[in-house]
């Protein structure tokens, strides 16, 4: 646990950081988010005394940091920045041993922990003697989660991870970052001006506003359903209403249809015949959907440039964000589910879909939620 | 050329060859020496950086022959003691290297720093494992120069009498004789390339790291 106590941080009279109370439970991963300038980065700096707090208490698991040998302390915890700050003139490998090196463990062992960490975040071993200007910037972002690692502390802060690569790279480390956060388990605290990374990887949100004040700290479902005031509803943003759908399951009260399918090469009477509404789904030879035909427009067997492709399909255990995307994107106006491994499950109608929604919403506010 | 001359004197032009090796690598192996924690300070000092490295350049602009003549006063020294030239080499050495020296610790990457504070490095451990041989290709340019303008420096100190490569020019203008200014250019021009080629295989030797164009 990482707790924040009345922390203030005065620069040349003037507050970044307000009386800060804020607690990063254990194991969970908490984000600070906000504008610049609100004093997220500050915060966070604090937690590790690069930055000196004016007033307050910061404590590890209890312990006050105020009271530690600065070089201990930031032994203890993890970090993880920008654009990774790796050593240019060390190797991968002895990059990521840094950590391991400095909390006292010998070279040999250091380096197998390096490379065991390398392999964990997804690296391939021929990388391990490369040196760094030699990777991309996705791969020294994993390196430097690597190093952080490498001297397996509780703790953990982020400053900014994933900023400064391109938005499929991000995608990837986020996704590849929560999966590892889900095995090793961390004490974090990870700051970022994005608020889709932010609901997207937090247990646990503070949005901070400019001045260095505290607006809200929530679980990202929260903070999208009952965000405190209108600056945190600003700040979280104009889909919220569409995007709090990202952390609801397609649960058992969506009711499929039965859709049928038809291969590539069916005949267009055998495939107007299985059509419904004048759109047959096209699938392939192991039933997983590939897009949909409308059935007027066939002037012989369905080919793959007869094919619709502008649906996305939602998989079983997706979220209703993608199902009602699904539905939304369907030029036959059924959203398509599929089975995890991607064979056809069911569809169900735009209509159909609201109407489960509207469901769900008058049953919550039934229980006072 | 007269050739007989040069096999009748060849132990005395190694002599000299050797001694204007010694004092011209001598200095710079002091001057490195100082330079490093005089160059580290300079470069942490923060506004008085600019003014303290202009001051220390300006060293450079002594003329040799007033440090050569002068420096015996200060030391207490014999005129023809060669510590007044290897100081007064030193001086020049200084005057390049404080320089490249915080130059070279001021081009290591920000966030490199910021990744090893955060870390836990104590600044020693930084400066040493982090700073210092980040620091390295700068500091080896510099060196460099500091040789090369040192090899050629060392030979006007036969106006003061202290005996290197430089004395066969003065010999060769006594005498009229032009082997010996000959041989005194060529072995200074060898002696530098040398010197140079050494430094920069050894500095390369030090940098894999470096991003070179093969």
């Amino acid at each position: 646990m990482i707790a924040f106590e009345g922390v203030t941080k005065i620069y040349n009279g003037t507050p970044a950081v307000r009386d800060l109370d804020l607690v990063a439970p254990t194991g969970k991963l908490t984000v600070l988010v906000g504008p610049s300038g609100c004093g997220k980065t500050t915060s966070l700096r604090m937690v590790n005394r690069l930055i000196a707090p004016t007033s307050g208490t910061i404590t590890l698991d209890g312990e006050p940091t105020h009271g530690m040998k600065v070089a201990q302390l930031r032994r203890r915890i993890g970090y993880v920045i920008q654009h990774a700050g790796l050593f240019p003139h060390r190797t991968v490998a002895q990059n990521v041993a840094t950590t391991a090196r400095l909390a006292g463990i010998d070279r040999g062992r250091a380096r197998k922990i390096a490379l065991e960490l390398l392999e964990r975040v997804g690296l391939p071993s021929a990388l391990a003697d490369r040196y760094p200007w030699q990777l991309s910037g996705g791969q020294q972002q994993r390196v430097g989660v690597a190093r952080a690692l490498a001297s397996d502390p509780k703790f953990m802060l982020m400053d900014e991870p994933f900023s400064a690569v391109d938005p499929i790279v991000r995608a990837r480390l986020q996704d590849e970052f929560l999966r590892l956060q889900r095995e090793i388990g961390k004490t974090i605290i990870m700051v970022t001006h994005d608020i889709d990374e932010a609901l997207k990887l937090g247990d646990q949100v503070a949005v901070m506003r400019t001045g260095g004040k505290l607006a809200q700290v929530a679980s990202p479902q929260a903070l999208l359903t009952r965000p405190a005031d209108s600056f945190v509803a600003d700040f979280v943003g104009r889909d919220r209403g569409y995007r709090h759908l990202g952390f609801a399951g397609i649960d058992d009260d969506i009711v499929l249809s039965k859709e049928p399918a038809v291969l590539l090469g069916t005949p267009a009477e055998a495939a107007a015949r299985s059509a419904i509404d004048g759109w047959v789904l096209v699938a392939d030879e192991a039933g997983r959907p590939l897009g949909w035909v409308r059935v007027a427009e066939l002037s012989g067997p369905v080919r793959e440039s007869d094919l619709n492709l502008s649906s996305t399909f939602a998989s079983r255990g997706g979220t209703m964000r993608e199902l009602l995307d699904a539905a939304l994107s369907s030029p036959s106006g059924r959203g398509v589910v599929t089975e995890d491994d991607g064979v056809l499950r069911g569809t169900i109608g735009l209509a159909d879909l609201v109407r489960t929604l509207d469901e769900r919403r008058t049953s919550a506010s039934g229980r006072g939620s | 050329m007269n050739v007989d001359w040069l096999m009748r004197e060849w132990d005395m032009i190694l002599d000299l060859f050797l001694r204007h090796l010694w004092l011209s690598v001598a200095p710079v192996a002091i001057g490195l020496g100082l330079a490093l924690p005089i160059g580290w300070a300079v470069q942490r000092s923060g506004r008085w950086k600019g003014p303290i490295l202009n001051l220390v350049g300006l060293l450079f602009t002594i003329p040799s022959l007033a440090l050569f003549v002068l420096l015996p006063w200060f030391l207490g020294t014999q005129i023809l003691d060669p510590l007044n030239v290897i100081v007064a080499l030193t001086i020049y050495v200084l005057a390049l290297l404080v320089r490249t020296v915080a130059d070279g610790l001021d081009a290591v990457p920000r966030e490199t720093l910021q990744a090893a504070n955060a870390m836990g490095f104590r600044p020693l451990r930084r400066l040493l494992t982090i700073e210092l041989p980040l620091a390295i290709p700068v500091i080896a340019g510099g060196l460099r120069v500091a040789l090369v303008s040192n090899i050629s420096i060392v030979s006007v100190a036969a106006l003061v009498g202290t005996r290197q490569l430089g004395s066969l020019f003065t010999q060769g203008l006594q005498l009229q004789f032009l082997t010996p200014i000959i041989i005194g250019i060529v072995l200074s021009l060898l002696l530098a390339a040398t010197l140079d080629a050494l430094v920069l295989v050894l500095s390369r030797r030090m940098t894999p790291w470096e991003r070179r164009n093969a």
